[in-house]
């Protein structure tokens, strides 16, 4: 054996044991829980984009009488103004679905730059920078989007950027807490010696390691968009007024719960559904990235 | 006193403190900024398109546009820290008697959610723990989980749905709290806005309390307390619940603090007279000061409580604190 294989050996030993996120995800697919949460997003994301081409009706056409039960014509019957509520159930889903995917991808890619760059600078620019995501974690996630809807106004784009302004504190301190220790690990400072641009170390050294930790919060962090974003259309705050979206049909179905509730419990099961499925995943993401229950799950 | 020297207990305390103030600072230029000192004209935003010349003079008087921006500024934050909050646009009056009937309202519906869902949710945690693997713990790990998915909003609505209007009809959906009276004059409103922040907040206490349960109930004391012959009762609420409860603190404040925001949506689906119900009103009339304060105020709440929450931590993980 060569002085040099001799030497690799150990070298690759003291590399992390590094869960590659392909293989967390399909070790996590192997819990029931994670199986569960993929069908309900799945089938909820297939409604939300198929919806809109198999819809009965367009989304804002009146079909009868406001309020009328579930009927032949209307199967989830109709809205507070006369609209079928299962074409807008249909309809509803895309715009909530594609901001929230948006706004948690910016949010996410912005939050990781930031977190890995405040853990591998070890400096001032660690402060700074981590002091500066506490000034935005000081505002409560609904409450900025509020402000920011109140300042510009209901535009799609200002709720994405309000949205990922808020996910990306809390993704940068998930990412530098993950990526603290391993800074301190001899590959790091062996690939600084190389002298590998500072960029690759990050991307390529630094990254892949802290991807479990990620994950679990990419799925909660999708989890909140949704909420924080149907939620806003629930206040009366969304691009369109009428538009058929989930948050706005409740809002506008809650009064007349009495005499007609598919108009709000529709919705409301769509995003309950929903929001279920991205908290399953990530559970299943979480107990598989610490190796529990993973046994159990083989079954 | 080492107490005292800079790497005590009391040096971290006054450091922590010293952060919260710079945060706080700085939430209020970003509040203020954002507001009030944006590109492009306030007074018109409030007043749309069709405001004349003379109407958007006014305004900006009153919003002081008409000053530098720095002077702006200094003259809102002392006017923060006097209690002078401005003048709501839409009601033409003080923002502080506006808000501070509103404001108590809102701390009786937090501290109650508290208050139920603190010692509920340990109880819960501490209690899977116990049972870990076993039905309750399979139970209540799958319901938590699901219950922590779900939006307030939905959460409220069905609640709604099952005790109010489609299901039973045993309690008043609709909570507002008339002026001059007090949320426990009618508690019967109180019950479902609370449950729904219960619901908000639970989940995630317990599930850290299981956790942190069940790695002391795995340490060594834990053992020597059950070898030494002590009943299992003392041994979990003696020994092994007062160590499990440090981690938990944390999450308790960030789960109050989280209710700052959680109760905006929930006092609006129940019409509660609260802060967060003021503050939707606000946004969708335009009445920026109104706005200006609310963002203010929770971020504070927010602010204090982690700081709370840190101290608290410190205080009651004793490993912790000779590490400092």
């Amino acid at each position: 054996m060569s002085q040099v294989s001799g030497v690799a050996v150990p070298a690759a030993e003291v590399a992390p044991p590094s869960v590659r996120g392909t293989s967390l995800l399909r070790r996590a697919l192997r819990l029931w829980r994670t199986r569960i949460g993929v069908v309900l997003v799945g089938a909820l994301v297939l409604l939300a984009i198929v919806g809109p081409y198999v819809a009965p009706y367009g989304p804002s056409t009146p079909v009868g009488a406001p309020n009328s039960t579930p009927s032949g014509t209307a199967v989830l019957g109709t809205d507070y103004l006369g609209q079928d509520v299962l074409s807008r159930l249909l309809y509803g889903g895309g715009s909530i679905l594609a901001m929230a995917v948006i706004a948690t991808a910016l949010g996410l890619i912005a939050g990781v730059a930031i977190g890995l760059v405040a853990a591998y600078s070890r400096n001032a620019l660690d402060d700074i920078l981590m002091r500066g995501m506490d000034v935005i974690l000081a505002f409560p996630q609904i409450m900025l989007g509020l402000v920011a809807v109140a300042i510009v106004g209901p535009h799609a784009w200002v709720i994405v950027v309000a949205i990922a302004l808020t996910t990306a504190p809390r993704v940068a301190r998930v990412a530098r807490g993950a990526a603290q220790p391993v800074v301190e690990r001899d590959f790091i400072a062996c690939s600084e010696a190389m002298g590998v641009p500072r960029w690759r170390i990050l991307s390529g050294e630094l990254l892949p390691n802290v991807l479990g930790p990620l994950m679990v919060e990419a799925s909660l962090r999708l989890t909140y968009s949704i909420g924080v974003i149907a939620a806003l259309a629930f206040l009366g705050l969304s691009p369109n007024p009428n538009g058929a979206n989930w948050g706005t049909m409740i809002q506008q179905n809650e009064i007349v719960l009495p005499v007609q509730p598919w108009g709000a419990a529709a919705p409301i099961i769509a995003i309950a559904l929903l929001t279920m499925g991205t908290g399953l995943i990530g559970d299943g993401i979480a107990r598989t990235a610490a190796g529990i229950d993973r046994a159990r799950g083989e079954e | 006193m080492n107490w005292f020297r800079p790497g005590g207990v009391w040096g971290f305390i006054l450091r922590r403190l010293l952060l919260g103030i710079v945060v706080l600072i700085l939430v209020s230029v970003v509040v203020f900024l954002a507001t009030q000192a944006l590109p492009g004209d306030p007074a018109r935003a409030i007043l749309g398109r069709s405001a004349t010349p003379a109407s958007l003079a006014a305004l900006r008087r009153q919003l002081h546009l008409d000053r530098p921006v720095l002077d702006q500024y200094l003259t809102w934050v002392t006017g923060l820290l006097r209690g002078n909050l401005g003048t709501s646009l839409a009601a033409q009056e003080p923002v502080t008697t506006l808000l501070a009937p509103r404001l108590v309202n809102s701390a009786v519906l937090v501290a109650l959610a508290a208050v139920v869902s603190i010692p509920l949710s340990i109880a819960i945690g501490a209690w899977a723990a116990f049972k870990r693997e076993k039905a309750f713990d399979t139970v209540s790990s799958i319901l938590l989980l699901v219950l922590a998915a779900l939006p307030e909003f939905v959460v409220a609505v069905v609640l709604v749905i099952l005790f109010a209007t489609t299901v039973f009809h045993v309690l008043p959906a609709i909570s507002t709290v008339p002026p001059g009276s007090r949320p426990w004059n009618n508690w019967l409103a109180l019950v479902l806005p609370t449950l729904t922040l219960v619901i908000a907040v639970a989940p995630y206490v317990a599930r850290i309390m299981r956790a942190s349960m069940i790695e002391v109930l795995e340490s060594d004391y834990v053992e020597m307390a059950r070898l030494k012959g002590l009943p299992e009762r003392t041994v979990l609420v003696r020994h092994a619940l007062p160590n499990a409860l440090g981690p938990v603190f944390q999450v308790i404040a960030l789960n109050l603090a989280y209710l700052a925001g959680g109760i905006i949506v929930v006092e609006y689906v129940f019409n509660y007279t609260g802060v967060g119900g003021a503050l939707q009103q606000a946004v969708v009339n335009h009445d920026l000061p109104v706005v200006q304060a609310l963002a203010v105020l929770i971020a504070a709440v927010y602010v204090i409580l982690n700081l709370l929450a840190d101290v608290a931590t410190i205080l009651v993980t004793p490993r912790l604190r000779s590490r400092l």
